[in-house]
């Protein structure tokens, strides 16, 4: 049962990990558009500074 | 934006909602040089850069984005780059485009509270997730140490992210607590607060159940219900607060000798303003200079343009036909009538507030009951044991077990998938319950001016005109803008005739054209201006060639699109139709009977098209009334229920539930037929959560409800529910 020691801090920081990724693609506006930035990839524009 | 910062209710009353956009309207989108613009039109990639590129094209846009789910350009510009001629460059380059308001829409682009709702759904569903890996381990069977480890890991975990995402929950029952009221929030903090308690308290013993994963994951499914909630009320906030946007009131102020637009709230008694052809007048006063013709029928629902001449009032909401007038202002912003009316709205629907939502219902049977049989539960074991200890756990599996998961779900589930298909099929719905009460409508009122026709007129008995008088007419139709000779020579060039030489052509403002033709004098215009001895009833131009009698040339309104249909639909499905119009009677019986109506009332004013709503509704009727003129806003609010075309009026809409995006009518029968559906699906919702409650409560109440049994009933119903509702996309 000690492999219990490891895998549960292991899976709570990796839980933790996608919670804090989560807010931050909340903060940068991420799915303020979810439609546009679907489309957006298929423009054939070269944008070597995507906004 | 204070108006907007209660995220739980939007005001029951658009006039407390639209006075407050009036004065924003004023002051931000004259300063502010980041500009809006709405694109009601895009839908790919190709579009996105399409206009990216023609507004970066422009000289003195710096930046531009294109959000495509809202379909809305944000443009960072000097600050004088105008939005009207941006618009007109996207709309020639065939996107078409409208300014939007950009001090309204400020709050809709952050949107804070949905935005914490969503980090709490996200702290809660990981909570979730790792305190149910934990409990698996629990349920498969460990013992001792173990369990307990596992148990306080779950508690560090589940307590704080119970004490973060619970407080949308715990907030609301607070205050109904503090208002000496029960409220759906209250059984649910109960639930909470005792779960986590007592888990605790048996972790600390040692003990064998625990419900943290209950409780969080409650909050879970709780908090998701919320958030389904919250968008669409957010979405149809924003819609309405969109077509608002869609107008800012200017006006142009007359200062010496030079004109300059301001902002239609800033002007004072006395300045004077300048109204052009083919706009709408921002203001209550007098006519200081000019002729013209205008369109009263947005305010009186009447088809005839009505003569101006100098003297004359004119009120907001007008619009200017032909020639451009000076007005001096007697009234301007929330004084005039046109504000006036929007205030009749207000009382109107304090009495439709008195409307009982299904969820509403369901909790006002459902909050007591909990508690009720939580409180007996808890009583008997203790009175069977004597132990403080079990009564408590009982009670917090009753109330666990019981927790409206399902049912809060239930609603909220159904009327996002109603409201996404509505808006693919070209309707906004602004108001929650909008739905529900649209299903129960037996009785259909429409408005006749703007809303049965499209505005624009049609020439009628062209036959009886030959080929020369035909062509005077039409030479002369075409030196003038007035939507009658725009229509007579649309009319007259469709049927293959050419324009006679004329000379001499001359529009007089509020009278018509004139010009000589072979020497003869020739007039188009007003049957008084031109001499006609017997003017026709209906919507007529006169034409008179040298000192021959005068003709007369008839219009009839334009059906708007579906409309004949939609009617003949309705009656088949037995609902009564009526017509209402403030238009003269003769006009309103000829177009009822084209249109296949029998019941109709002629002539009404504002609060007559009220008080017949008003009548109808007493007598047990379900009314929904579909208009746009400002003559219809109290109409609207007294209905049961209400409709407007995208054409109406502002405050038309802001007074309305649902709003047509299109042009035609034929969407209203779709949305009753999903409002019906929708109704039946919530219906089934509650039916499905009451069952799983009957199943499970009895195993609460013996005691035999472990944390495995509670957690399998909260999912199982939750996502029976909401598959449920998304039969309906």
């Amino acid at each position: 049962m000690s492999i219990l020691g490891i895998l549960i801090p292991v899976s709570l920081a990796l839980g933790g990990l996608g919670l804090a990724v989560f807010w931050w693609m909340l903060r940068k506006g991420q799915f303020d558009d979810p439609e546009g930035d679907a489309n957006r990839i298929l423009s054939d524009d070269y944008d070597d500074r995507p906004k | 934006m204070t108006a907007f910062a209660d995220p739980q209710r939007p005001s029951a009353c658009p006039a407390c909602d639209a006075a407050p956009l009036a004065g924003l309207l004023a002051g931000k989108a004259l300063t502010d040089a980041r500009l809006m613009l709405a694109l009601p039109a895009i839908h790919c990639a190709a579009c996105i850069s399409g206009v990216e590129r023609t507004l970066m094209a422009q000289p003195g846009v710096t930046d531009a984005r294109v959000n495509l789910t809202l379909r809305r350009a944000s443009v960072q510009a000097a600050p004088d780059v105008d939005a009207a001629t941006l618009c007109a460059v996207l709309t020639a380059k065939g996107y078409e485009a409208h300014e939007l308001d950009p001090g309204l829409l400020a709050a809709t682009e952050i949107d804070a509270a949905g935005r914490a709702l969503l980090m709490r759904l996200a702290v809660a569903f990981f909570a979730m997730m790792n305190v149910m890996l934990l409990s698996v381990a629990v349920w498969a069977g460990a013992e001792g140490v173990t369990r307990d480890m596992l148990h306080w890991i779950s508690a560090t975990i589940a307590i704080p992210a119970v004490i973060f995402s619970g407080q949308p929950f715990f907030q609301s029952a607070f205050t109904a607590l503090r208002a000496r009221r029960l409220n759906m929030d209250v059984p649910i903090s109960l639930a909470l607060v005792l779960a986590v308690c007592t888990s605790l308290y048996e972790t600390t013993l040692s003990g064998e159940h625990a419900y943290f994963d209950a409780a969080i994951s409650l909050c879970t499914f709780l908090l998701a219900g919320r958030y389904l909630d919250h968008r669409t009320r957010a979405n149809a906030r924003s819609a309405a607060r969109e077509l608002a946007a869609l107008e800012v009131p200017r006006a142009l102020l007359v200062t010496g000798h030079t004109t300059q637009t301001v902002a239609a709230a800033s002007l004072q008694p006395g300045d004077l303003v300048r109204v052009l052809p083919g706009g709408r007048v921002p203001v209550d006063g007098h006519v200081t200079h000019g002729h013209t013709e205008l369109d009263r029928s947005i305010m009186t629902g009447e088809t005839l343009p009505a003569a101006i001449a100098p003297g004359d009032t004119v009120r907001a909401g007008e619009a200017n036909l032909t020639g451009p007038i000076t007005v001096r202002v007697e009234a301007a912003g929330r004084n005039t009538e046109l504000a006036r009316i929007a205030d009749l709205v207000a009382v109107a629907e304090a009495g439709r507030n008195n409307y009982t939502s299904l969820a509403d219902a369901a909790a006002r049977l459902y909050s007591p009951g909990v508690h009720i049989v939580a409180a007996l539960a808890a009583a008997g074991w203790f009175i069977a044991t004597r132990d403080v200890r079990v009564a408590l756990n009982i009670a917090a599996a009753v109330l666990i077990i019981t927790c409206p998961c399902a049912l809060g779900l239930a609603v909220p589930a159904v009327t996002t998938a109603a409201s996404a298909r509505l808006f693919r099929k070209g309707m906004l719905i602004k108001n929650g319950t909008a739905l529900e009460r649209l299903a129960e409508v037996d009785t259909v009122v429409f408005d006749k001016t703007g809303t049965m026709t499209d505005g624009a007129p049609q020439v009628q008995g062209l036959d009886g005109i030959d080929t020369a008088t035909a062509s005077v007419a039409l030479a002369l139709a075409a030196a003038s803008a007035h939507p009658l000779a725009t229509a007579l020579s649309k009319a007259l060039a469709g049927r293959g005739i050419l324009p006679a030489a004329i000379t001499q052509v001359r529009e007089l403002p509020g009278f018509g054209v004139e010009g000589t033709w072979h020497g003869n004098s020739i007039r188009l215009g007003r049957a008084e201006w031109v001499g006609a001895s017997d003017p026709l009833a209906t919507t007529a131009t006169y034409l008179r060639i040298g000192t021959a009698p005068a003709q007369a040339i008839a219009f009839t309104d334009q059906m708007r699109d579906g409309a004949a249909e939609l009617v003949a639909a309705l009656k088949a499905q037995g609902r009564a139709v009526v017509l209402i119009s403030g238009d003269r009677e003769a006009v309103v019986r000829r177009f009822a009977a084209d249109i296949g109506i029998d019941t109709l009332i002629a002539g009404a004013r504002p609060d007559e098209k009220a008080h017949a709503i008003a009548a109808l509704t007493a007598k047990g009727a379900k009314v929904l009334m579909v208009g746009d003129g400002m003559n219809d806003t109290a109409a609207l609010a007294a209905a049961h229920v209400s409709i407007s075309p995208a054409s109406a009026l502002e405050a038309a809409r802001a007074a309305s539930d649902i709003v047509l995006t299109g042009r035609s009518l034929l969407p209203i029968l779709d949305a009753m037929q999903t409002a019906k559906a929708a109704r039946r699906r919530i219906k089934e919702n509650f039916t499905i959560a009451f069952v799983y409650n009957v199943l499970a409560v009895p195993l609460a109440v013996a005691g035999l409800c472990s944390p495995l049994i509670a957690a399998l009933a909260m999912s199982t119903s939750s996502v029976t529910v909401s598959l449920n509702a998304l039969r309906l996309r």
